[in-house]
This record gives C-alpha cells, sequence and structure tokens, in this order.
C-alpha cells in the first residue's frame, strides 16, 4: 500500500524465482530503439565527462564537485523554464517561443553551471594548490565539495524531485527500421555533436586551447614560456561548466522530472566512467566513452530483462575494459594529443 | 580563435531551433489528440455509491456511558514525506470521536495521536508508548505495510486491538496476531479485481504490466499478473527512484501493447506515465492505491488524462453527510482512506458504548463484530481479513480523480 512509498523501509524480497535471465529475443525486437535512446544519454554523458576530462588533463585532479556543477545548470534549467510557465504539460506555444524559452534556459544554465565552476575552483582549490597541498588533499576536498553543494541543495529544495517541465512533445522524425527516431533524440544528439567537436576545435586550434595543452603537458615549462597558468585553470573549469550546462538542459529535456538535489550523482558517477572509459585527459576519449557507456547500459537492461541492470552492466564492461586497456580506449593525455 | 567558438555555438542553437520548431508545430493538436484517447473507452464516472442498510454510526443511541479516561488512539504518520495519507486518516477518526462525544454525553471519549512519520524504524517508538497507556484501549493504525510489520507484536503482547485502515500487504494477516484486523481488501483482491478490470471494463487485450521493486509492489504485480493470464504481453521491473523509463517504454510499444499496468507509487507512476504519452502511447495507463493521489496528476500533467487506477478504497466523498462533515471539520474534501478511518474508529465506539471498556473486551468485540459501516460490511475472519471487500475504479477526469464504481465482479 501506500505504505511503502519510502523505498529504504521495505525490505524488498523478490518473490520471482528466476534469477538472470538473457533475454535476446528482446535484445532483438528492441536493438534500434535501444541503441537510439543510447546514444541520446551517451551524448549527454559525453558533454559532463568533458568536464572531468579537461579539469583532469590541466590539474591532475578529479573534480567531484563537477555533477553538481551540472546540477546547478539543471536548477537553472528548471528556475528560467518555472517561470516562463512551462510545466509537466507540453506548452501550448508557437514554436519560436518555444525555441527562444530554450535558448534562454540554455544560457541562464550556462551561466549557472559556470559561475558554480568557477566558485569551486575559487574557493576549494586555488587556496589549496597556492599552500601546495598534496593531491590527496584535493580529492578529498572536491568530495567534501561535492557534498556541500548536494546537500545545501537540499536544505533549500528538500528532497522531492522538482515539478516536471516538458518542454516540447516529441515527434517522429526518421523511421529506422521499423523504430522511430524522435525529435527529442535528434536535438540532443545533434546538438551535443555540434558541441564536442567545437570544443575538440577549441583545444586543437585556438590559443586559449594551446595555452590548456601546453599546461597539461608540463605546468612549469609552460608557465616559463608566458602562458598564465591561473588564467588557463579558470578557463578550463568555465569550459567544463559550459558543457555541463548544456547538458544539464538536455537532460531535462529527456528527463522532465530529473531536477533533484542528488540528481546529479549517478550521472556524474557515470560520466566520470565514461571519461576514464575513453581514456582520461582525452577529448575524444570523453566522446566515445560517453557514448559507449549509454549504449552498454541500454543494451544491458534489455538483455538482462529490468532496469535495475543498466547500471551494473556499464560499469562491469568498465572494468572489463580496464582490465584491458588500463588508458582507456583512446589513451589518456590532453597534453599529447596532436595539435 | 573565439570567434570560431561563437559561430559554432550559433549553428548548434540554430539547429537546436529548427529542429524544436518541427516539434513544435504539430504539439497542439497532437497533445489534445491524446487527451481524447482515440479508441478509448468512456467509462462513466458514478455519482453516488449505497450506503449499506442499517450501518451503524458514531453517534449510536446517545444514552452511552464510560469513565472520562476512555481513550482511542492513532498510530501513524502525521508529518514526513507521507503526511497527507496519515491526515486524511487521523481526520476520519477526529470526525467519528466529535460525533459520538457530541450525541453521548455520558462517554466523552479521548483522542490521542501519536506520530510515526510512516517509518518503520521510527514506529516501534510511538507504539510502545501506546501500549504502556493502560487508558488506551483502541487503536486505529497503523496506515502503512511497513510499520505494520513492524510493530504487530508490540499490539499482540499487550493484548491492543489495532484496526488499519489503509495497509494492504497480504502478509500482515500471515503472522499470526490476534490483534490485527484490516478494514480493506488487501493486495490478493486488489490483484484480480484489477486484472478484470481491465480485460472487461476497458477491454484491454494487450496489457503491459510493470511493477517497482517494493514488497507492495511486488506482491501485487504477481497477483495481478496471474489473474491477466493470456492478456499479458510482456511484463518489466522498474526501481524506486528511477527517473527514466524509455527502455521500458521502447518495450511496451513494440509489443503494441494498449494497456498499461502499474504496480507501484505515483514517485516512478507520474514520471513514467508522461514519458510514455510523449512518445506517442496512445492507450491507457492504470496504476493501484499507490499511484491514486493528485500528487500523480500534478506531476504527469496532461498526459495524465489517459489513467485509471484501482483501489479496494471506498469514494466517501460521494456519502453527502460524510462528506460535509468532514469537510466542515478538515476544510477539505475527504481523501483517500478517510472513511476507511471513520468507520474503524466507528467499530471501537459503538463497544465502547456498549460496555467493552478493557482491551480485552473491546478485543473479543472487534472479533466477534458483525454489522455496517458507512462504507461497507464489517466482519472479519480469524486472521483479521474482511470476507468481501470491494475494490473501486476511479479515473482521471479534468484533471480530477473520481470514481467510476465497484471493478472485479
Amino acid at each position: 500500500m501506500i505504505s511503502e512509498v519510502i523505498p529504504h523501509l521495505l525490505h524488498s524480497v523478490p518473490t520471482d524465482d528466476t534469477w538472470i535471465t538473457f533475454d535476446v529475443n528482446a535484445l532483438s525486437e528492441n536493438f534500434w530503439s535501444s541503441t537510439f535512446d543510447g546514444l541520446t544519454f551517451g551524448a549527454i554523458y559525453a558533454l559532463v565527462a568533458l568536464g572531468y576530462t579537461l579539469v583532469y588533463g590541466v590539474l591532475n585532479l578529479i573534480n567531484f564537485a563537477h555533477s553538481e556543477v551540472f546540477i546547478t545548470g539543471c536548477y537553472g534549467v528548471f528556475f528560467t523554464l518555472s517561470a516562463l510557465n512551462f510545466g509537466p504539460s507540453a506548452p501550448r506555444l508557437a514554436f519560436w517561443a518555444i525555441v527562444g524559452n530554450l535558448i534562454l534556459a540554455l544560457v541562464v544554465a550556462i551561466i549557472a553551471s559556470a559561475v558554480m565552476a568557477v566558485i569551486v575552483e575559487r574557493v576549494a582549490y586555488k587556496p589549496l594548490r597556492q599552500r601546495k597541498a598534496p593531491r590527496l588533499a584535493f580529492l578529498i576536498t572536491a568530495i567534501g565539495v561535492s557534498f556541500a553543494i548536494q546537500y545545501t541543495i537540499y536544505w533549500w529544495r528538500g528532497p522531492s524531485p522538482e515539478a516536471a517541465l516538458t518542454m516540447f512533445r516529441p515527434l517522429p522524425i526518421f523511421d529506422v527500421f521499423g523504430t522511430i527516431i524522435d525529435s527529442q533524440q535528434v536535438v540532443i544528439v545533434v546538438a551535443a555533436i555540434i558541441l564536442m567537436i567545437a570544443t575538440d576545435q577549441f583545444i586543437r586550434r585556438s590559443k586559449t586551447g594551446r595555452g590548456i595543452r601546453a599546461v597539461a603537458q608540463d605546468p612549469d615549462t609552460a608557465t616559463l614560456m608566458g602562458v598564465n597558468k591561473e588564467r588557463i585553470i579558470v578557463t578550463t573549469f568555465i569550459i567544463g561548466g559550459i558543457l555541463a550546462g548544456a547538458a544539464a538542459l538536455f537532460y531535462v529535456m529527456k528527463i522532465p522530472s530529473g531536477v533533484q538535489y542528488n540528481g546529479g550523482f549517478i550521472l556524474g558517477v557515470k560520466a566520470f566512467a565514461a571519461a576514464v572509459l575513453g581514456g582520461i585527459g582525452n577529448v575524444r576519449g570523453a566522446l566515445l566513452g560517453g557514448l559507449l557507456i549509454g549504449l552498454i547500459g541500454n543494451y544491458g537492461q534489455v538483455l538482462l530483462g529490468s532496469s535495475q541492470w543498466t547500471d551494473v552492466v556499464a560499469f562491469v564492461v568498465l572494468v572489463l575494459v580496464l582490465i584491458v586497456r588500463p588508458e582507456g580506449v583512446l589513451g589518456s593525455s590532453l597534453g599529447k594529443s596532436k595539435a | 580563435m573565439y570567434r570560431k567558438k561563437v559561430i559554432s555555438a550559433i549553428a548548434a542553437a540554430a539547429t537546436l531551433g529548427l529542429l524544436v520548431t518541427g516539434c513544435a508545430n504539430q504539439s497542439g493538436p497532437s497533445g489534445t489528440e491524446t487527451s481524447g484517447g482515440g479508441g478509448r473507452i468512456n467509462i462513466p464516472a458514478i455519482s453516488k455509491v449505497d450506503v449499506p442498510a442499517g450501518a451503524v454510526l458514531p453517534a449510536g443511541d446517545g444514552k452511552a456511558n464510560c469513565p472520562s479516561t476512555t481513550t482511542l488512539a492513532y498510530a501513524g504518520a502525521e508529518t514526513g514525506p507521507n503526511a497527507q495519507l496519515g491526515i486524511n486518516i487521523f481526520n476520519g477518526i477526529q470526525l467519528a470521536i466529535n460525533q459520538h462525544n457530541a450525541a453521548n454525553p455520558g462517554c466523552q471519549v479521548q483522542f490521542k495521536k501519536f506520530d510515526t512519520e510512516g517509518d518503520p524504524n521510527k514506529a516501534t517508538g510511538p507504539v510502545t508508548q501506546i501500549v504502556s497507556e493502560p487508558n488506551i484501549v483502541g487503536v486505529v493504525g497503523l496506515p502503512f505495510s511497513g510499520e505494520s510489520k513492524a510493530t504487530g507484536n508490540i499490539f499482540e503482547q499487550k493484548g491492543l486491538v489495532h484496526i488499519t485502515p489503509s495497509a494492504t500487504n497480504p502478509g500482515l494477516t500471515k503472522n499470526g496476531w490476534t490483534t490485527f484486523f484490516r478494514a480493506l481488501g488487501n493486495d490478493a483482491v486488489q490483484g484480480p479485481a484489477a486484472a478484470k478490470f481491465l480485460t472487461d471494463k476497458l477491454q484491454a487485450k494487450k496489457v503491459y504490466l510493470v511493477q517497482d521493486d517494493s514488497d507492495y509492489g511486488i506482491g501485487l504485480g504477481t497477483s495481478t499478473s496471474q489473474a491477466l493470464g493470456s492478456a499479458m504481453v510482456g511484463s518489466d521491473k522498474v526501481v524506486t527512484g528511477q527517473k527514466d523509463f524509455s527502455a521500458v517504454i521502447s518495450k511496451i510499444i513494440n509489443a503494441k501493447a494498449d494497456t498499461v499496468y502499474y504496480a507501484g507509487y505515483y514517485a516512478e507512476g507520474a514520471p513514467f506515465d508522461q514519458q510514455l504519452v510523449g512518445k506517442g502511447f496512445n492507450g491507457s495507463f492504470v496504476g493501484p492505491d499507490g499511484v491514486k493521489d493528485d500528487q500523480f496528476i500534478k506531476q504527469a500533467g496532461d498526459a495524465s488524462s489517459n489513467s485509471y487506477f484501482t483501489c479496494p478504497c471506498i469514494p466517501g466523498e460521494l456519502i453527502p453527510s460524510f462528506e460535509a462533515e468532514y469537510k466542515k471539520l478538515a476544510n477539505a474534501e475527504p481523501g483517500t482512506y478517510s472513511i476507511e478511518g471513520y468507520d474503524a474508529a466507528t467499530v471501537l465506539l459503538s463497544g465502547i458504548d456498549k460496555g467493552k471498556q478493557s482491551r480485552a473486551d473491546l478485543l473479543s468485540w472487534v472479533k466477534s463484530y458483525d454489522a455496517s459501516g458507512l462504507s461497507k460490511h464489517y466482519k472479519w475472519d480469524a486472521t483479521g481479513e474482511l470476507a468481501t471487500p470491494d475494490v473501486y475504479g476511479y479515473k482521471v477526469e479534468n484533471g480530477k480523480i473520481v470514481p467510476i464504481g465497484v471493478i472485479g465482479k
């Protein structure tokens, strides 16, 4: 009964006698739909993974607070769209009005995430850097900041998810082997890939990008060569924040009720896993890793017959890949990436 | 250098814009079409329920006598995430006691509330306190299955009768407890009734069953799937706290299901239904009592217009005398399980009026009770289950949950 609304109260005892069964049939029937959904999630993971990878490349620091940078963007989207009267029901607006509103939400999310990323850097990491703290201190600080932000949001917004926000009703666009690809999937994947290509090109071709790579390769020499290291670090956090903000918009588009104080946690872990899978510190690796994690998780849950398996499968595959290739699929190192 | 980035960003925004455009264009019409419901069966809402003849009311004959210390208690959520359910229930109890005391100057029964927050871990404290207060002779509660499971033994040891107005886990009456009584049907009744409702009333040919990972969801899912038989074309499980249902939805759409039954709570049911409709599902979405809440409509928005509910609860809002008095007391419409709380209190009050004013006397009174309340007839078997409890169907109409009558018969 309503009694068990609180999940953790439950002593859940599965009553079915089956344990693990492989449903190859279900996978072949749902192959294309799981592929497209997997790619959609993968694109979102990849955008967040870039934030982990860039910061790791420059500072050798796993920025665990990046999931909170992401969730800050989600709240940016939530407050903007709520103020614009979006709600659980699909909006009945002229399409240009929707486009305008979504772009506004995107801008707010990007600003919110980028500002949060800079705050985290300034408050948590810079003082440690100036005092030449050991790397372990950075790691613990990162985890601490992550929880501090999470529970500040909890204290402010409470434990429940925010009301759902439907941005638009997805419409079928293509039909691939009998499976419909809808506009939402296309928007997310296309926009995410454009953003990732832009980031990749920015790192490879722009002057700032060259600075980022130089600091990643050898911070001291880079400084001697006239690169402003502190500025490069802040820029790196800002780029990560911008991408996380964009990911936030797509995430809420895909999961309208996903805005919650700890809503970034699992996604952050998966994005981090994606970065490691592709090769941490490697921009293209983050893209590849994100798409792989999205796809593998989705195939796994269809094959094993329950949503409970998504994360299990994704992380088991991660472990297996790392046993074979500890560097990740594409190998790590931002500094060594060819200019 | 920056220009490139700006150009890319603009390109991204433009692409986004173009694509959204394509969708937004048709969002209006497709929205209305969905709420219209294609070939969906229209089951009219009922506007009244039959009150059993000779229903016992709390007022009694007005000549009752009892010591002024006689106390009934409510144990259950007053605060916490599911507080509303508890509030629905104790307002029902309060109403019964107010009516009783107003009619019986010689018997002023006191009412005490104990807050469990709906949490089994916190429930043992207040329940221990209740059983150690000798003036408390009967209890209405606990509302939730988890906390009922955790505290049944405490009541049993002290021989204190308690009637739950809402806990539906079938296993609760299999503990050998002699002091536990259930004032509604359990999920072994709800499952088959739901199956019959789906295949008969909704004329579903292909039902897809989805359950969550709670005791409630698993139990109800199992009893429903057994009763559905060949009408069930597939089943899947989701987890508590799940937010994305795209894989389940693909399976449902590929199975060409016309109806989805979701055994779980509204916290997952609402986003599930919303994403289901968003993916172009045109059939009906049916959920049990755990989904039947205004929060479901609030969270799912327009999508909820395809929804029906099964619930072993009687629509108290359709009993005019009850509705009016409840509204006066609580300043709100009777909620899910308000009338069950009212009836459970009435059973205990009528015993007190008959002089059963000790714990042992009141327990044996409830054991041999055989009379009707406002919502239904109450006569328990040896385990504390009712003989033939009704299950009601509900649907969403114009953004409100309205009853559509008894189902499963």
